[in-house]
């Protein structure tokens, strides 16, 4: 089986997932007492984002590893994962004010979390520019990496930033130092939802970084 | 003393690959002037680039007696800053080599004064003409009196006395090198006419190939120019030109 | 490192003598820098809005959009003549050049900031008198860190096609880090609050230009060796 067919049954069975993960949450998970049925679109919401920014770190990491091993497979994937994190990062910036409008009475506001992804998505667009903007291979890689690696290392300063500022998002409920505050069903739909979410970028990088394949083969 | 061994390099990947250096190899010593003749894209100015240690081979090494800092490079771009001065550019150049303060004023007047760029050493690059811009930037390579001298097309763009005038300079200077003794000169041209006075060392290169002929003996530009066909048909398998 | 220090003095000194000798790129940044002042003048209600409220994000905004016409500067200079190519083949290390430019962009944009600055005091009638040394030691923290990302980012576009352009929008994330962390400050210091309340921010903008000025100074040969 090439590359390419794993990459789709992968992003099937990740596609079936999610699907399952909205019957789970529609039909089988409580519907939250204070946001009411809107908080349902957080399944999605909230693993795209964190995709979105593990996607970044990948990026960051295949550009270290490029740097000194100069496998241009290493790039490729950089590329793909690049590709994937920015639709992850429109999911998240288009799911953030479906939710918002309800909840905040406001499509957009400028919400820190929001916000910082929405940094990532320009670092995503500027690292694909320059990406687009430069010919030779050898010398794209290189150029990738570098700013992959800049990427990487502006993450946890768009956190911090992002935390000093006052923020109107709610707060972090599962990935915080103490047990996490979210009531058991929902937590299980959610963790359905990370995998499925999971599966979706193994898939799509997959596919993407076969095309990339063939396109040089 | 310059030696290349085994030198590869690709530019590209997949169909869109472009071999450059494919296995050169030579030695040059002292006093010897190598006049490396190849159409346009042939690798010339990669391996001048790989020699200056501008690029790194895939495969291969380069050893200079005296490493990086002996090695003067004259393309056929000047890179001279154009608002400064000849004095200035010189002045800044022989900082980057570490020569000592005191020292580059002398060192900057001495090598201009050669050049016969005494009298325009305090105008500004913009100011001169392509000859004496081409001049200057000679200069500039010799700052730090160096034993190797990279030349990549350095006659394009020249007038025919000007490029008469380079030809005579680069004779002299490559009997007079560091120390007295005579220079390592590395001469990349398209055109066998232009090269061929000052070399000892002939070699032709054509898609990365290179064919090393020396010594040159007492052969004329157009015996050369025949042999460098042959030695193309013979190395690309009867591929012409064009 | 006494002689990549000595390099790096000789093409920051080399950049200042061609930029002041020219003078095209500092004069049309400290315009642009009066010009988004007087701009930003027009551009909002004063019944509405206390000035004291906007000055800082006015401030800011004119420095960063100032400096980013700096840093293209830095490395199209060098492709004159090929300059770059001579330079990359003398024994100039890498670390040197990196360091150079920062030095030259950073006393450009300290010259830009040194005319916004009064400029800024003269059309919004903000009191900095009393806040002047922590003002410019924030102005000194936030500049060094998004000069110094900057510096190497122009190094890595100014190959490429629309150059300025490019450098624009690969920057702009990671100018937000150092944007809030000097709003913030700089709003503390209008205020009138001590810098006791700032200590997060501050600390902020020096983990970043830690983190950016050695990332930066590590990565720079990879923008130039082939």
């Amino acid at each position: 089986m090439s590359l390419a067919h794993k990459g789709r049954w992968i992003t099937m069975v990740g596609l079936v997932c999610l699907a399952g993960v909205y019957v789970r949450a529609l039909a089988f998970t409580p519907v939250e007492r204070l946001q009411g049925p809107a908080q349902k679109i957080f399944y999605l919401h909230v693993p795209a984002a964190l995709w979105t920014e593990a996607a970044m770190i990948l990026v960051g990491l295949a550009g270290i590893f490029y740097l000194f091993l100069k496998d241009p497979r290493l790039d490729r994937f950089a590329a793909a994962s690049a590709e994937v994190g920015t639709v992850f990062a429109i999911i998240v910036l288009t799911t953030g004010p479906i939710w918002g409008k309800p909840i905040w009475g406001t499509w957009w506001t400028w919400d820190a979390r929001l916000t910082s992804t929405l940094f990532l998505f320009f670092l995503y667009v500027g690292y694909l520019l320059v990406r687009g903007a430069v010919r030779d291979p050898g010398v794209r890689a290189r150029y990738a990496a570098v700013l992959g690696i800049c990427g990487l290392c502006l993450v946890p300063f768009i956190h911090l930033s992002v935390f000093l500022f006052r923020t109107l998002h709610p707060q972090p409920i599962i990935v915080k130092p103490s047990a996490p505050s979210l009531p058991g069903s929902m937590l299980a739909t959610w963790l359905f939802s990370l995998v499925a979410f999971s599966l979706l970028y193994v898939g799509f990088v997959t596919q993407r970084y076969a095309v990339g394949d063939t396109d040089h083969a | 003393m310059l030696s290349a061994e085994g030198l590869r390099h690709t530019f590209g990947e997949g169909r869109g690959q472009v071999v450059a250096l494919d296995d050169v190899s030579f030695t040059l010593t002292s006093g010897q002037t190598l006049a490396i003749f190849g159409p346009n894209g042939a690798g010339k100015t990669t391996l001048l680039k790989v020699l200056a240690g501008l690029i790194r081979p895939q495969a291969g090494s380069v050893r200079i007696a005296g490493g990086r800092r002996a090695i003067g490079w004259i393309g056929h771009e000047t890179h001279l800053y154009e608002h400064l001065t000849v004095r200035e550019n010189l002045l800044f150049w022989a900082s980057l080599y570490g020569m000592p303060a005191p020292r580059r004023g002398p060192r900057a007047a001495e090598v201009l004064g050669r050049l016969g760029l005494g009298d325009r050493a305090d105008r500004p690059v913009w100011s001169l003409s392509r000859g004496l811009a081409q001049r200057a930037s000679i200069a500039k390579a010799l700052i730090h009196d160096p034993s190797v001298l990279l030349l990549d097309e350095p006659f394009t763009g020249l007038d025919l006395a000007a490029a008469a005038e380079l030809r005579v300079l680069l004779g002299e200077l490559r009997g007079r090198g560091a120390g007295g003794g005579g220079r390592v000169l590395v001469l990349a041209t398209h055109n066998v006419d232009e090269g061929v006075e000052l070399a000892t060392d002939v070699a032709f290169q054509r898609r990365g190939r290179f064919v090393h002929l020396a010594p040159l003996g007492g052969r004329g530009p157009s015996e050369i120019a025949e042999a460098y066909r042959r030695a193309v048909e013979q190395r690309t398998g009867g591929v012409t030109d064009g | 490192m006494g002689e990549v220090l000595a390099q790096a003095w000789a093409v920051a000194r080399k950049d200042l003598v061609l930029e002041f000798r020219t003078r095209t790129a500092l004069v049309s940044a400290v315009v642009f820098a009066a010009l988004v002042l007087t701009v930003f003048n027009f551009g909002r209600d004063p019944t509405a809005v206390p000035t004291i409220d906007l000055a800082p994000t006015i401030l800011w905004v004119t420095f960063t959009f100032a400096a980013m016409l700096a840093m293209n500067r830095a490395f199209q200079l060098e492709l004159e003549n090929q300059a770059l190519e001579g330079l990359l083949a003398s024994p100039l290390s890498r670390t040197g050049l990196y360091w150079g430019k920062l030095v030259a962009n950073l006393v450009f944009v300290a010259v830009v900031e040194a005319v916004g600055l009064p400029l800024f005091v003269l059309f919004f009638d903000v009191p900095v008198g009393r806040v002047l040394a922590p003002l410019v030691g924030v102005i000194a923290l936030a500049t060094l860190g998004f000069v110094a990302v900057g510096t190497l980012f122009s190094a890595l576009v100014m190959r490429t096609r629309f150059a300025e352009l490019l450098l624009v929008v690969i920057l702009l994330p990671f100018l937000v880090p150092p944007l809030i962390g000097a709003v913030q400050v700089t709003a503390r210091l209008f205020g009138g609050r001590p810098l006791s309340e700032s200590v997060g921010y501050l600390k902020l903008l020096a983990a970043y230009d830690i983190v950016f000025v050695s990332l930066a100074s590590f990565l720079f040969r990879f923008t130039v060796d082939e």
